[in-house]
């Protein structure tokens, strides 16, 4: 179990609630709320140890394509750089619906 | 007067083996029991033997004998198989029986093939792809004596092979048109067959098998475990190749994105308005998870390689679809079937372990030789081909008034693998694989000229679009999520390859992510399979989640 911290500083603010994901192996849950400040942060609970790198490189090119200023809170049950990209996906897209 | 030539001495040859072995026989059949000697007086050292096994089927009677004769007398055979699925497939080097192999695939024996070449206790000749190795079998490893497996056979020694006849017609026909001698396993001997798929007469010797060859149900893949990402792939596969193309002849891979697209054709397909404008006509092994497409009424014909265990009675009540003689059971033909995947298909779709920062695809990694069965014939491009279909003409170039078009070859892969190794990578490990076993290719399992497009969870690059290698580099580096290639993309060279089209992200092709539910899939689990085929489909026990 670790638990990582990341900060970026992102342009199009997150106006809403979202909660993607389910906490399943090979899966996890992001749960996005607008920023409490200037920053977006990122506050990760991850079940495999040692990925710090990969988590950053998956949220730089995540964040390059879709700069969401908000804050996340992801509950990872060691699911592969692929499926964290799908549900940072879905956030992105369950906060644009107009509902 | 010169002395005259003898043109015959191949068969003379085979003549003198049999006659030596006489008195094992009864007409063509040769007791169960005496099988290894049979196999030691008809086999000689140095001989070229084709032992039947392929990832479905194997000769396992046979094979098993093959481990028991004696090494004094039999011995520096050269193996040819077109799959090394079996440990005896291999005891046999380490026996002394056997010191060449020409071979296509070894899926479950690869890393043991990797160590025995690296010891010297195995030379290879070359790993073919089928088809070079089923034509081979007529140019130059005509072989001395083939080892075959038969369901059925009658008094007579004709031959009922079944859905699982496979390559066995063109195994025997290299050996019976050439004087080789064919031995053949068979299951059972009745005294009518449901019909003949090799006669008699190219038939040797007959022994009737201790227990029924050994069958594997390779293409079935449970439903349950397909998951949101190969749906979204899936989606984005449908709307951005199968549809933009109009694709109507395939070919799918074994994996599970495959089978997601066939379980999304009368569900998100349906939705789309495809049906009868795509996907109509398949070579394909008869998958159960496209059962519910069959059912729905999107497939015209499926022709098969192999058969697949529990969809015999399926396939008896569905002939209009599926390859079946008089007698109701499907004939499959695996070089036939080759031919036609190579030649005569829009597209093939598959999957890799490793993608190079060029396109290169290889299932082979460090440490395991697995060879490639049919992907390579499947996943490439046949240059003298002249198709007037949409799918293959839509890749013509417009520029130059002689182009041709070109075949759809399609990997769908996720950038990580369940281990979380990267599928794209600079150098495919299959360079240093090359080196280790003095191979004289680098085993690529398709080649990046002809791979026309790659679809992962982040997109779809339409590499055939791309004008230089730097293009498609960048093409590939878009779409290859955190992997050391796709963290060499920047967000403006992304920018562009979307405003050329040469690569599309899911909101570009107007996928939803959060539509990859597995609620979309027409079948979740073995049993909607089932209930789909109207209780025709009987899923092996190891796929049953009742009973």
């Amino acid at each position: 179990m670790e638990k990582l911290h990341f900060e970026y500083q992102n342009s199009t603010p997150v106006k809403k609630f979202a909660h993607v994901g389910v906490v399943a192996s090979g899966d996890l849950e992001i749960l996005v709320y607008p920023a409490d400040g200037e920053k977006t942060t990122l506050d990760i609970t991850t079940g495999s140890d040692g990925f710090e790198k990969v988590w950053q490189n998956v949220l730089d090119r995540f964040f390059a394509r879709y700069p969401l200023n908000g804050k996340f809170i992801v509950h990872d049950f060691g699911a592969t750089p692929g499926v964290v990209n799908l549900r940072l996906t879905q956030a992105m897209e369950a906060l644009k619906d107009e509902k | 007067m010169t002395e005259e030539k003898n043109w015959h001495t191949h068969r003379d040859a085979k003549n003198a083996r049999l006659a030596s072995a006489s008195s094992l026989f009864n007409g063509k059949f040769a007791k169960t029991e005496d099988v290894v000697e049979v196999l030691n007086t008809l086999i000689k050292p140095g001989d070229k033997v084709v032992l039947e096994g392929d990832n479905q089927k194997q000769a396992s009677f046979l094979s098993e004998a093959l481990t028991k004769v004696d090494p004094e007398r039999v011995h520096d055979l050269h193996m040819i198989m077109s799959s090394i699925s079996c440990p005896e497939h291999l005891d046999i080097f380490d026996l002394g029986i056997a010191s060449k192999m020409d071979f296509s695939f070894a899926g479950p024996q690869s890393t043991r093939v990797s160590q025995m070449i690296a010891d010297g206790t195995m030379t290879v000749g070359d790993i073919h792809t089928y088809l070079e190795l089923f034509g081979r079998l007529f140019i130059d490893l005509i072989p001395n004596v083939v080892l075959v497996a038969a369901d059925k056979v009658d008094r007579e020694g004709n031959l009922y092979t079944g859905f699982n006849t496979e390559e066995t017609p063109t195994i025997v026909e290299a050996a019976a048109f050439h004087d080789g001698i064919v031995i053949v396993q068979a299951n059972e001997v009745v005294d009518k067959l449901p019909r003949v798929d090799i006669p008699s007469d190219w038939v040797d010797v007959i022994i009737p098998a201790d227990k029924p060859y050994q069958l594997e149900p390779l293409f079935t893949r449970d439903p349950q475990a397909i998951t949101e990402l190969q749906i979204l792939m899936g989606m984005m596969a449908i709307k951005g190749i199968y549809a933009k193309h109009h694709v109507q002849t395939l070919n799918h891979g074994v994996g599970f994105n495959t089978s997601a697209i066939e379980l999304l054709l009368p569900t998100y397909g349906e939705q789309l308005g495809l049906k009868g404008k795509i996907c109509r006509n398949w070579e394909l092994n008869p998958t159960p998870t496209l059962i519910p497409a069959i059912e729905s009424g999107w497939v015209q014909s499926i022709h098969s390689f192999g058969g697949e265990v529990g969809m015999e009675k399926y396939i008896a009540a569905r002939p209009d679809i599926f390859f079946v003689g008089k007698d109701g059971t499907m004939r499959s033909n695996r070089a036939l079937g080759q031919v036609a995947g190579q030649y005569a298909l829009d597209m093939f779709v598959g999957s890799t372990l490793q993608i190079d920062q060029w396109g290169n695809s290889s299932t082979v990694t460090n440490g395991r030789l697995s060879g490639f069965g049919g992907a390579p014939n499947m996943g490439s491009n046949p240059t003298g081909r002249r198709h007037s279909t949409p799918a293959w003409q839509s890749l013509k170039p417009d520029d130059d008034p002689l182009a041709k078009g070109q075949k759809l070859v399609v990997q769908m892969v996720e950038t990580f693998g369940a281990n979380k190794k990267p599928v794209f990578v600079d150098h495919l490990d299959a360079e240093e694989v090359r080196k280790e076993a003095k191979l004289a290719n680098v085993p690529i399992m398709i080649y990046s000229e002809d791979t026309t497009h790659i679809v992962t969870e982040e997109g779809i690059a339409y590499l055939y679009k791309t004008d230089s290698m730097e293009e498609r580099k960048a093409a590939i580096e878009a779409i290859a999520g955190v992997t050391p290639v796709g963290l060499r993309s920047n967000p403006e060279e992304v920018k562009k390859l979307r405003e050329k089209g040469i690569v599309a992200l899911p909101e570009d092709l107007g996928v939803r992510r959060e539509d990859a539910k597995r609620s979309l899939l027409a079948a979740q689990t073995m049993d909607d399979i089932v209930e789909w085929s109207h209780g025709l489909y009987n899923p092996p026990a190891k796929f049953r989640s009742w009973s």
